[in-house]
């Protein structure tokens, strides 16, 4: 199960990556494998505003359809529409090809409330 | 190419692939009647040009193919389900006995009262039984199937608080163990929907509750018991809370079934309900209908009731009254599935209130009963005894890699029905068990044997899970393709 180090973690099992000020989301390796293979992916509006814990998006499986979560609040300023022709990308490349959407933070100190890899590891451990 | 391969002898043709032009089923007599020139009646804009491409068949073929369709399906009466009343569950044949009688079958909805006053009076009584099962002050048969029941419930709720100048209470909370089809009908019916979570026995989180009550809620929606199979037993407290805030509870009946004759959703203090007709009253189930979803209110919510509703002019005069000036309106054409509410009748006449009682005590002990037979090999995903259903965590289970949907394949190689899995949502690689009340302990045991052995199987032979089902007339679908680049137009 792969965890890179440079990113943060939510409990929910998604990943943040900080760009340029901007925070990329995606969904973690664990829960790729969770949901099985990824048939739909429905995106945000660009623009639309998020709020952190809340959802954003829908991943959908042959299993499962699951609310994506926010991991920061804050504006959507890109989404991955290559995913609405590649929703395999998200199995295959979670945290590279895979990314969901990128969010302009309105309040920078909640990336502080996220997990490292390693407490992320433990929390996997734990559930 | 003609295939006699006997590997194949099970996969059957569509009629487009086997017509043949020119070939017919049927002889019409010479026409003796003036012939009327439909093209000429409706224009060109109306009338297609060309006929349509329907197939070329003799009839032997239509008889063989449908036939052999029919035996191809897994149905209730070769084979076990294990999720009963959600998926397939028995119904005594003479429902359909009585449904198919001509003095039912033949009636039209516009004909005249007079003429249709035993139908009636069916209605009447099945409003007045499910009142006295439900515990309510009137019952609604117009719902054509419980997710229509839920919308229309909630829809009596939000014409109910308008009335009451409170039309900014827009909320509905739900669990998060609910139906789906909870948050879509709030989401239809104009709410916005908040998650209540549950506790870690499995119930509603009464504090959690509290704390999400105020002015804005609508009300709160419940299946008691849940969808874990665990009875709410905090319902008074849950109820008290809601009315207290103003709120009012909906009673989701997806688990009458195994409560009914025993309690009454509206002495828990409900003010709506819907009932599955097919769950408890035992009413066809799948394929999309016809379904019946009643719904009962208390007496402050009955002004609101959809349109028509069967009323009692004397003792034995009945009438359907279209004029009811707040009420909601139609939900469905005329006055609902009438044949189902046939079956439901004759169900509740033919076992009355001790035989609905005893099946539900039936339904709660033979889940109680395959509950413990798989408790050493399969832990359930909360403590504790259950009611008519229970879930498995499959996570908890030594199924090696194996997960809840290699299991539900493999168990179609030993002719049993997949149970529904991945639901509810709060357990992961969730089964959901319900054996219902009509099945015998010797096939229990037998269902207990073989989830055992392919428990075994996903150790010992993982590869035989893997590519499960290997009986079936279809093999394992390609799932994932179908979804990503489904193929949904067949060339003619």
């Amino acid at each position: 199960m792969s965890i890179p180090e440079n990113l943060r973690y939510t409990e929910s099992h998604e990943w943040v990556r900080e760009d340029g000020g901007e925070s990329v989301i995606g969904i973690t390796d664990f829960a790729q494998h969770e949901l099985t293979d990824i048939v739909f992916v429905d995106l945000p509006e660009v623009d639309s505003e998020v709020e952190a814990k809340k959802a954003c998006c829908v991943v959908e499986s042959t299993k499962i359809a699951a609310d994506i979560y926010a991991p920061v609040s804050g504006k959507i300023v890109a989404v991955n529409e290559e995913l609405n022709d590649h929703p395999e990308w998200v199995n295959e490349s979670p945290y590279e090809k895979g990314w969901l959407v990128r969010i302009a933070p309105s309040d920078k100190s909640e990336l502080d409330t996220l997990m490292n890899a390693a407490d992320y590891q433990s929390h996997l451990d734990s559930e | 190419m003609i295939d006699i391969d006997p590997s194949n002898r099970n996969m059957e043709p569509t009629l487009f692939q086997i017509s043949r032009e020119g070939r017919t089923g049927y002889a019409l007599p010479e026409q003796d009647t003036p012939r009327y020139d439909l093209g000429e009646s409706l224009g060109p804009d109306l009338y297609r040009d060309s006929s349509p491409p329907l197939p070329s068949l003799s009839e032997p073929q239509i008889a063989r193919h449908f036939t052999r369709l029919s035996q191809l399906n897994f149905c209730i009466d070769t084979g076990f389900y294990p999720l009963g009343s959600c998926t397939m569950k028995y119904n005594p044949k003479i429902n359909d006995q009585m449904a198919a009688d001509p003095d039912f079958s033949n009636l039209h909805p516009l004909q005249d009262e007079e003429d249709t006053q035993g139908a009636l009076e069916l209605m009447h009584s099945l409003q007045k039984y499910l009142c006295e099962y439900a515990g309510m002050d009137e019952f609604s048969l117009c719902s054509l199937a419980g997710a229509q029941g839920e919308f229309v419930g909630l829809l009596l709720i939000r014409a109910y608080l308008e009335s009451l100048g409170q039309s900014d209470r827009n909320v509905i909370l739900v669990p998060d163990s609910a139906h789906g089809t909870n948050p879509a009908s709030a989401t239809l019916a104009g709410f916005k929907t908040v998650e209540i979570p549950s506790n870690k026995e499995g119930r509603v989180d009464v504090e959690q509750l509290k704390a999400a009550l105020n002015d804005q809620v609508a009300g709160l929606m419940m299946t008691n018991p849940n969808t874990i199979g665990l009875f709410e037993k905090d319902i008074l407290e849950i109820a008290e809370a809601v009315h207290g805030a103003g709120g009012q509870l909906y009673y989701d009946g997806a688990n009458l079934n195994a409560i009914a004759g025993v309690a009454r959703p509206g002495d828990m203090g409900f003010d709506v309900v819907h009932i599955n007709l097919h769950k408890t009253f035992s009413t066809p189930h799948g394929g999309g209908g016809p379904g019946g979803g009643p719904v009962g209110v208390k007496s402050h919510l009955i002004p609101f009731l959809p349109k028509p509703h069967v009323g009692k002019k004397s003792d034995d005069e009945f009438y359907l009254n279209l004029s009811s000036k707040n009420s909601i309106g139609s939900v469905s054409g005329f006055w609902g599935n009438f044949g189902i509410l046939v079956r439901a009748y004759v169900y509740l006449r033919h076992h009355g209130l001790p035989g609905i009682r005893n099946n539900s005590e039936m339904a709660v002990l033979n889940a109680n009963f395959l509950k413990a037979l798989l408790a050493d090999e399969f832990p359930t995903a909360f403590q504790g005894t259950c009611m008519h259903e229970f879930v498995l965590n499959l996570k908890k289970a030594d199924t090696g890699d194996q997960r809840a949907m290699g299991v539900a394949k493999r168990l179609l190689d030993y002719g049993v029905h997949a149970p529904t899995v991945y639901f509810p949502l709060v357990v992961p690689e969730a089964a959901m068990i319900e054996p219902t009340e009509s099945e015998t302990p010797e096939t229990l045991r037998k269902f207990a044997a073989i989830m055992k052995q392919v428990r075994r199987e996903c150790i010992e032979k993982p590869n035989l899970i893997e590519g499960a089902p290997w009986e079936t007339p279809v093999r394992k679908l390609d799932e994932v393709t179908a979804a990503r680049s489904p193929v949904l137009v067949e060339s003619l």
